[in-house]
């Protein structure tokens, strides 16, 4: 079980939470000009990475809300978290 | 290669069983290769094998970061079936299904096939619509598939709660009687040989660092034991399928996670076949020694460290118990966890890649022992024609820009 720092509401247990994947996968401001490959990018293809990686996860049972999160995918060491629309540097795009 | 048999086992025998020979070598990488598989799990040397077995492509070296079938290959719950909704899936791991059948009389190798049926059950209304269209839709497809009633299940597992007194009745099954259950080192271990005895070297404790590209060709692959040259290089890296397509390049549409199971302490026999349940969410055989060998889903997050959290065994554990009362008492012997590459429409990735030469096989997800042989024989034949077989042309990287997707989030024993 993963303890997941939520910026709002602090440490709570990995249960409380879901997962949303790869942080910083913005959506194209002008979709009608991408080639299908651009979307193909953009709609399925992942970094993936291996070691610290930054993901959004959503405080399901607590406050609600979404935050980013980087963590490292081997250690599970916990690093850095940010908010959306925030002060959080990491949360300004 | 010494044939295995009961002469051959009868005459070691009388040497105490001191001097039979190895299976395959250990050689030290050659400078060059026609093919070099990355990737010493099952599908790498069902890869090398069908290379050599099938195409006559013998100068080939399979460089394994670990030591053979140590990953995804040693750590899965062994269930092999191809009760699989679409024409393509069913295609290919239908190929997978024939070649197990075969695959120790060809192999000369025990890899204990035991086609002890695959039940999957239905809990609910919904269940039993989606089975029974699945159903004659595998049936189409000339595959084995049939439905049971909850008494017809009952007498074949006595074991299992069929009563309607519980959260999650059992309303009916789905079952794949030629599904089953094999041993996984054993596939391994079995193709390596064969492999071996063909000419390909298998290279043990080297791990790929980079892939060397020259003018959008692959050319060869940097490794812990020194540079390697290579025609073409097939790359098969269940659970880490992302870093290697990052050495060369290109991104692929994979996120890895772990996916846990566990087995119980031996017990007699109590399960003689293998049962999943999608919506309680887990799945049980019993191996040969006993044990109830158990697994689902995997943890939401990405990961590469072959480990899982606690409450994921917790959720399994409880769905066990609402179908088998009588395993209450049973104590868990281990628990241990891979890394699945998962795909978004849960099919593998069996393709020709941005770069010339360099294939890859790859997003098995959960489910990637059962096809092992067939992956092997579709992917062999990719890298030896450089095309696809038909088999596996569908599983192409492009689908993810043409949008012809394979969904088979349904066909998973259990959620993605």
């Amino acid at each position: 079980m993963l303890l997941i720092h939520c910026p709002y509401c602090g440490p709570r247990d990995e249960s409380e939470f879901s997962c949303g994947g790869e942080a910083d996968i913005a959506r194209p401001l002008e979709p009608e000009t991408l080639s299908d490959a651009e979307w193909a990018d953009y709609v399925f293809m992942r970094t993936n990475t291996k070691g610290r990686f930054k993901e959004q996860w959503l405080h399901a049972h607590g406050c609600g809300r979404w935050f980013t999160l980087v963590r490292h995918t081997v250690s599970h060491e916990h690093g850095e978290t940010g908010v959306f629309g925030g002060v959080a540097p990491e949360a300004g795009g | 290669m010494q044939r295995y048999s009961i002469f051959s086992l009868a005459r070691n025998a009388l040497t105490g069983h001191r001097n039979w020979p190895q299976a395959w070598r250990s050689p030290a990488p050659k400078p060059e290769y026609d093919v070099v598989i990355v990737g010493g799990g099952g599908h790498g040397l069902a890869t090398a094998y069908y290379l050599a077995a099938e195409h006559g492509i013998t100068d080939v070296a399979v460089l394994e970061k670990g030591w053979l079938g140590g990953g995804n290959t040693g750590r899965n719950t062994t269930i092999i079936r191809s009760n699989y909704l679409w024409d393509e899936s069913a295609a290919i791991y239908e190929k997978a299904l024939q070649l197990y059948e075969g695959l120790s009389r060809e192999l000369n190798f025990n890899i204990m096939l035991s086609q002890r049926g695959v039940l999957n059950l239905a809990h609910n209304e919904h269940d039993l619509k989606e089975m029974s269209r699945r159903v004659r839709a595998i049936r189409g497809n000339g595959i084995d598939s049939e439905i049971l009633t909850p008494a017809e299940i009952k007498k074949l597992v006595p074991a299992i709660n069929i009563s309607k007194d519980v959260r999650y009745p059992i309303l009916g099954a789905s079952l794949q009687r030629r599904g089953g259950i094999a041993r996984h080192d054993a596939v391994a271990w079995g193709f390596a040989r064969g492999a071996d005895d063909r000419g390909v070297d298998i290279v043990q404790n080297c791990e790929v660092t980079g892939i060397d590209r020259e003018g959008g060709r692959v050319t060869g692959v940097q490794t812990t034991l020194g540079p390697v040259k290579a025609g073409k290089v097939g790359v098969v890296v269940a659970g880490h399928a992302s870093v290697l397509a990052d050495m060369a390049g290109f991104r692929l549409p994979i996120d890895s996670h772990p996916l846990q199971a566990m087995v119980s302490e031996p017990i007699k026999p109590v399960l003689d076949c293998v049962v999943m349940s999608n919506a309680v969410h887990v799945y049980v055989s019993q191996s040969d020694k006993g044990e109830l060998v158990i697994g689902a889903g995997i943890d939401s997050f990405n990961s590469y460290a072959q480990r899982g959290s606690w409450q994921i065994i917790e959720g399994q554990m409880g769905a066990l118990v609402e179908l088998f009362p009588v395993f209450s008492r049973l104590r868990l012997m281990r628990s241990w966890g891979g890394i699945v590459d998962t795909c978004p429409d849960a099919s593998p990735i069996l393709s020709k890649t941005p770069v010339e030469g360099l294939y890859f096989n790859c997003g098995w997800g959960t489910g990637g022992f059962k096809a092992t042989p067939g992956s092997g024989w579709a992917f062999a034949h990719t890298i030896a024609r450089d095309e696809p077989h038909p088999i596996n042309a569908p599983f192409s990287l492009e689908r993810f820009t043409t949008g012809a997707l394979i969904d088979e989030h349904g066909a998973a024993a259990v959620a993605h």
